[in-house]
């Protein structure tokens, strides 16, 4: 038999049907579902008078639109638009009997967060969601990607997708971060390094010495975001530290169906000699703590470097690039630490969990933050926030000057009330810089947890390893 | 799904590169419950000021181009988020085919769930269109997806490649959920195997 990739491994045990032109029908082992993208696709499913196929592994999640702020409890939403997403999917949650977890359970958060945390997620899996950063699964070595409206409906009535199997490209980083690095800086460092199309086509495996150290918080920010690089999902082969994150969770296997399951995941790793169509490899001691400076996460550059001119660029990311630094208010040559800052969130699906809050909160303990700097941290779900306030984590953002949130999606995409006025600029550890992504005309800057604590001190965009 | 056969209409160049979701349709438009609708905001930040007021120079509030049918853009079209919004937004414009040198996975996807024709072509020939796009309303392009062809105004004619299950549905109007519906025998029998096999899923 020819050696495969973890990739193939996990797309041949999920063919139901081969078309003789390659198109496939992929089973679907869990299915994840927010408010933002399930209403069009529950509606559907009523109009055509069919059923949810399979409820018990179906799970739904108000994320999105959820006001993170501690009058939440009171239940009321006032955005009325917002209210009636997140009262649809009660509805929908409810009436077809899936999974779900309201907003004032204290599991509720980011279903990125929360499907890992409950043991939903496990190696070896199909793993879908109505979002694109469905990406973060790929850290348990799930296959999980980010699909639209019609292909939520398409697999709650079928648990399958009609999909065409996409092309293999390894990321190795090889070695070791130095001291102040994060798997953060890793994706970010990934996708400056190949642009956001780099990815287009391709199934990511991100492997080698320095991956392999990640913890499954890291491994799954550096996922996360290989959406922002293009590719349909990321994936990292399972080992000792995705099984011991995964033993014990609410709906991990348990007694002798974990160990079969085990014994299976123990084999899902590329194999010696296996094909990849592309592949990219950084040395882990070359990256550095990054930020992006313009409206696309490809616009990667080390802290220690200057804004870049227009002309640095070739074909149509020239102009591109022109539009960027106005829209940004940047001049060439300014040095990025010389950019003040206004606003910190630290959250979201890509660095919202009790690792991040761990770093950041290092850089914070026994110091507050600059005069007038507006901090929040939104944690990404409510057990991260429980653990965090147990650890007294929460104790040294709220003394540094803070605000302690509840958990939700908040100032990533600002669907909620947490977002940017017109100008402002934001140390945000999320995963878009896009255009008006955090407000209509807000400039954001993508940084890891301790890059943004360190941002909340200085007020400006500040290198970590300055203050560590 | 209305379908997809052959399309005569205006081009509208958009040359940016990575015209990305959140300028294709806004989060704050996200927070419909319905599919319809969303065209009098595509592109909404770039088309309209604070105000509501449209912004004269941007390309679909131009007069030769409020009628456009078809966009010519920049490459990765569609990066970003897998908001279906943003097909929906173009649908519902009148936007029934982009041309772009590439474009992001799931928008993608997406297009053709909804009638929309994505095509993708080698940078030197997106450039031709794009030319011939910037000629206003008197330059009609054709998109024939049966015989795969673009044709310039000036009758210039580029073949394009389309997967043929896509092409198939596409031409045809066909809800794909109908077609594996009738495909729920082997999606039993997966099941059961995979009960057997991997009894934890």
């Amino acid at each position: 038999m020819s050696p495969k990739t973890l990739y193939d491994k996990i797309w041949d045990a999920h063919v139901v049907q081969q078309d003789d032109d390659g198109t496939c029908l992929l089973y679907i082992d869990r299915h994840l579902v927010h408010e933002v993208t399930s209403p069009q696709a529950f509606e559907g499913l009523r109009m055509s008078g069919r059923t949810v196929r399979a409820p018990e592994k179906t799970i739904a999640v108000p994320d999105h639109n959820v006001p993170t702020t501690l009058d939440r409890a009171s239940g009321v939403i006032e955005n009325e638009e917002s209210r009636i997403q997140v009262e649809a999917l009660d509805k929908n949650a409810r009436e077809f009997g899936v999974h779900y977890y309201p907003v004032n359970d204290v599991r509720q958060g980011i279903v990125h967060i929360v499907g890992p945390e409950q043991g939903w997620t496990l190696p070896g899996m199909t793993v879908v969601c109505g979002d694109s950063h469905t990406a973060t699964h790929g850290a348990f070595g799930a296959l999980a990607h980010g699909i639209g409206t019609s292909e939520v409906e398409h697999v709650l009535a079928t648990q399958t997708l009609i999909q065409k199997k996409s092309k293999n490209m390894k990321v190795e980083i090889t070695g070791q971060l130095r001291p102040g690095v994060t798997a953060k800086d890793i994706t970010l460092a990934v996708i400056g390094a190949t642009g956001t199309a780099g990815g287009t086509g391709y199934v990511i495996e991100y492997c080698g010495e320095a991956i392999r150290s990640l913890s499954m918080e890291g491994r799954m920010t550096v996922c996360n975001m290989a959406i922002e690089g293009g590719a349909r999902a990321g994936l990292i082969a399972p080992d000792e530290t995705t099984f011991s994150y995964v033993k014990g969770r609410p709906h991990a296997p348990k007694g002798a169906q974990w160990e079969a399951a085990l014994a299976w995941w123990k084999t899902l790793y590329t194999d010696e000699g296996a094909h990849f169509d592309k592949v990219v490899t950084l040395k882990g001691e070359d990256i550095q703590p990054v930020v992006t400076w313009g409206t696309s996460p490809e616009d990667v550059l080390p802290i220690t470097a200057t804004v870049p001119a227009p002309e640095d660029f070739k074909g149509g990311k020239v102009d591109a690039a022109r539009r960027s630094l106005e829209y940004m208010g940047l001049t060439p040559g300014m040095k990025l630490t010389d950019i003040e800052i206004d606003t910190v969130f630290i959250g979201s699906c890509t660095n919202g969990r009790i690792e991040d809050l761990r770093a950041a909160a290092a850089v914070l303990k026994g110091k507050k933050i600059k005069d007038g700097m507006r901090a929040m941290v939104v944690p990404g779900s409510g057990l991260v926030r429980a653990q965090a306030e147990e650890e007294g984590l929460a104790d040294i953002f709220k003394e540094a000057g803070f605000e302690w949130r509840l958990a939700g999606c908040s100032m990533c995409l600002a669907m909620n009330p947490d977002q940017l006025a017109e100008g402002e600029r934001c140390a945000s550890t999320s995963n878009r810089n896009f255009e008006g992504r955090q407000g209509y005309k807000g400039r954001t800057h993508l940084v890891s947890p301790a890059m943004a604590a360190a941002a909340a001190l200085t007020g400006r965009l500040t290198d970590v390893r300055e203050l560590i | 799904m209305e379908k997809f056969k052959k399309l005569t209409g205006i081009a509208a160049p958009m040359p940016l590169v990575n015209i990305d979701t959140d300028m294709i349709i806004p989060k704050v438009f996200l927070k419909t419950i319905k599919r319809s609708g969303l065209g009098v905001n595509l592109f909404d930040e770039m088309r309209y000021d604070r105000d509501g007021n449209e912004i004269p120079d941007f390309v679909l509030n131009k007069p030769q181009y409020r009628e456009a049918e078809i966009l010519v853009a920049g490459d990765n079209f569609g990066c970003g988020s897998s908001r279906e919004h943003a097909p929906w937004a173009l649908q519902d414009f009148g936007i029934k085919a982009v041309i772009s040198t590439s474009f992001a996975d799931i928008f993608f996807n997406n297009c053709f769930k909804n009638g929309i024709l994505p095509i993708v072509l080698p940078p030197e020939q997106v450039e031709v269109l794009m030319k011939d796009a910037e000629k206003g309303a008197n330059a009609r392009m054709t998109v024939d997806l049966e015989a795969q062809e673009i044709t310039t105004s000036d009758g210039q004619v580029f073949t394009f490649e389309v997967d043929a299950f896509k092409k198939h549905c596409l031409l045809n109007g066909l809800d794909d959920i109908g077609l594996t519906m009738e495909k729920s025998a082997a999606i039993d029998s997966f099941e059961a195997q995979a009960a057997q096999s991997r009894p934890w899923i």
